[in-house]
């Protein structure tokens, strides 16, 4: 009876709105653009929080990575341009770190390096060298998957060994085993002794699957991993540059510092002891502190603004949207005011009426709702590939969206419907 | 005992400052299966009359009896399942619902008393073969003619089995073919057994009925006994 009740009731609101085919159509664009912008809304929020949360599985919570940074020019003497320059951070700065802060749990030296592998005869590879210590696995989300990673043996006696992640391991040794092979690199030769990979880190599901891991700019494959007393040795900290007919050198001993504490409470405080402890030790500017908490909180904060900013899109296209609605119930309630009273005289209640003309509005409403995510689910791949930013779509934020054209629908369905059913019968029997 | 049995039922309009009164102090018993005429000049109160027969108005004062109950102090939603279960309406101008066609039509007060699809349409196919639309199952009203209209608004009136039937001028809006085809299907309700209660100008159906309830001024002029 039920179901039968609903049939006739949805069958009739499809005639009536099927008869006013353009009239329905507009009704519900309003609808169509308010559930559309709150679909883009959580698929971009959701993007941006799962983009944080990996930075911060990347970067480590309790991590804080000092970085060397370029200090700005000095311009005071233009005669000066073949003297060297030396900047950044130093191996008396992570020994300063480790022996005057206590709460530092690990203190990580890293040296980074561009250069090219070979193994054989086969075409060179684009790596970049991590001169680091054994305790780099602490502050690091990677794990290893062969053989081992950098022993204290390798650091005390600069071993020629090396660590390779798994991308170099595919491209460089393709089928061989690349462990116990000699890699050669800057002219020396380094023995294999672990593989290692990256936690998944990089793999964003955007709207339409995965989105390949960025490449970066230099075309860079992956990390060869070498103790950092053999980097030291082996690889010189000047960096010559010619440009202009002019020579310049740089020189710098460590790219990154990286301090880990117990808990992250801890990250915030120790960020301002080290900055102290810095800035005694270096006259320039040239390192910087990064909090992957502080990138977390930051992160946030973007998201707010766009939560805002699209929020109060889909909340006004809602409200116009739904005052579009009413506006048209009420005209096709006072269009059918004599069908209400024939209604009314064959034995309909009040709420009988009212659940016809809810369903109907509840029903165009629904219909702009079924648009509005077809239509919202393809904005945030445009987002995606033409903003550059990750988008997820849940099946949460789908569920959401129906549940508001619904809530729309009743809302502004209600005062139509309500009108419909205390109308005197007598008067709309007698309405032409 | 009397179907409808109505004592000193008045009703009085308020417009604007002014009570102007419709009905004065009526009173009128029907028996089962009476033929009543219901005639009289416009303004005579005849429409208030069927309004209140058909409980889709309340009286101002005074009490309405339909089939032993007191209808006249029943609130919206009582007079509803009233209207469904025990009144049959038929129109001037026959009232069909324009996007349902005839089997829908005729099912709508059985609807709304919740039968079940089936069981109503099969009901509502029965009575559309009763009065001749055996071969318009499916059309729309606007695909027939006055005179099939009306007989599907009789239908729709027989859906749920009334007490009573109120007619409103059946065949104002017809042709005098299509009027005689009307009342012969009208004498047969009454021949087998049911309540008429018709308001009409047309001397011809107040010759067919079996009592003439001539109102005027909103009061019981004169009562005709067409019985023989």
């Amino acid at each position: 009876m039920f179901l039968f009740r609903l049939k006739h009731i949805i069958r009739l609101g499809v005639k009536s709105l099927w008869m006013h085919r353009l009239r329905s159509t507009l009704t519900t664009l309003g609808i169509v653009f308010g559930v559309c912008s709150v679909i883009a809304m959580l698929a971009i929020g959701e993007g941006a929080s799962r983009e944080a949360q990996d930075a911060i599985v990347q970067l480590g919570s309790t991590n804080l990575i000092i970085e060397t940074v370029k200090p700005p020019e000095e311009k005071t003497d233009t005669g000066n341009r073949q003297g060297m320059k030396e900047y950044g951070l130093t191996y008396d700065d992570a020994e300063s770190i480790r022996n005057t802060i206590p709460d530092a749990q690990v203190v990580v030296p890293i040296r980074e390096i561009d250069q090219k592998a070979r193994y054989l005869t086969r075409p060179e590879v684009a790596i970049k060298i991590i001169g680091t210590i054994p305790w780099y696995t602490e502050i690091s989300p990677i794990r290893v998957i062969r053989g081992r990673f950098l022993s204290s043996v390798d650091l005390q006696y600069r071993l020629a060994v090396c660590v390779i992640d798994d991308h170099i391991a595919r491209k460089l040794f393709a089928f061989d085993d690349p462990l116990g092979l000699d890699v050669k690199i800057h002219g020396s030769y380094y023995r294999v002794v672990g593989i290692v990979s990256k936690a998944r880190h990089s793999e964003m599901t955007g709207a339409f699957g995965t989105i390949p891991a960025p490449v970066s700019q230099s075309g860079v494959v992956g990390n060869v991993y070498i103790p950092l007393t053999t980097a030291r040795c082996r690889f010189p900290e000047l960096d010559y540059r010619f440009s202009g007919g002019n020579r310049s050198a740089e020189k710098v001993e460590l790219q990154k510092i990286t301090v880990k504490v117990d808990s992250s409470e801890q990250v915030l405080p120790l960020r301002d002891i080290l900055d102290a402890l810095l800035a005694r030790l270096h006259k320039k500017q040239d390192y910087n502190i990064v909090v992957p908490l502080e990138l977390l909180r930051q992160a946030a904060r973007t998201r707010r603004i766009f939560s805002i900013v699209l929020g109060s899109i889909a909340a006004i296209s809602l409200l116009v949207g739904g005052i579009g609605i009413m506006n048209i119930m009420l005209a096709t309630v006072s269009e059918r005011t004599r069908e209400i009273g024939i209604r009314r005289a064959l034995g309909a209640r009040k709420r009988d009426i009212i659940v016809q003309f809810l369903s109907e509005t509840l029903l165009l409403t629904l219909a702009g709702g079924v648009i509005g995510i077809i239509l919202g689910s393809l904005i945030p791949s445009l987002v995606t590939y033409f903003g550059n930013m990750p988008t997820v779509i849940t099946s949460a934020s789908l569920v959401l969206a129906f549940g508001i054209s619904a809530a729309v629908g009743i809302t502004f369905g209600l005062y139509p419907a309500y009108r419909a059913a205390n109308m005197d019968p007598i008067e709309s029997l007698r309405h032409e | 005992m009397a179907v409808v049995d109505i004592r000193k039922l008045s009703k009085t309009y308020q417009l604007g400052s002014v009570q102007v009164p419709a009905l004065q102090e009526v009173d009128l018993q029907i028996e089962p299966g009476q033929f009543v005429a219901v005639m009289g000049p416009s303004g005579s109160g005849k429409s208030t009359l069927l309004n209140l027969l058909g409980c889709l108005d309340r009286p101002t004062s005074g009490r309405y009896y339909l089939g032993g109950e007191d209808v006249s102090r029943l609130d919206d939603d009582r007079l509803s399942l009233i209207r469904g279960k025990r009144i049959g309406f038929i129109f001037q101008s026959y009232n069909l619902i324009g996007q349902l066609n005839v089997v829908e039509n005729i099912q709508l007060p059985m609807f709304y008393q919740g039968f079940s699809e089936q069981a109503s349409a099969e009901h509502a196919e029965q009575l559309a073969v009763t009065v001749g639309l055996a071969d318009r199952l499916k059309h729309r009203p606007s695909e027939l003619s006055g005179g099939q209209q009306q007989r599907v608004a009789i239908a729709r009136a027989l859906a749920n089995d009334p007490v009573i039937i109120l007619a409103d001028e059946p065949t104002g809006n017809l042709d005098s073919a299509s009027g005689a085809e009307i009342l012969a299907i009208l004498g047969r309700l009454h021949t087998a057994g049911k309540t008429l209660i018709i308001v009409t100008h047309d001397t011809e159906i107040a010759a067919r009925a079996q009592r003439i309830v001539q109102l005027l001024d909103g009061q019981v002029e004169e009562e005709l006994d067409n019985r023989d």
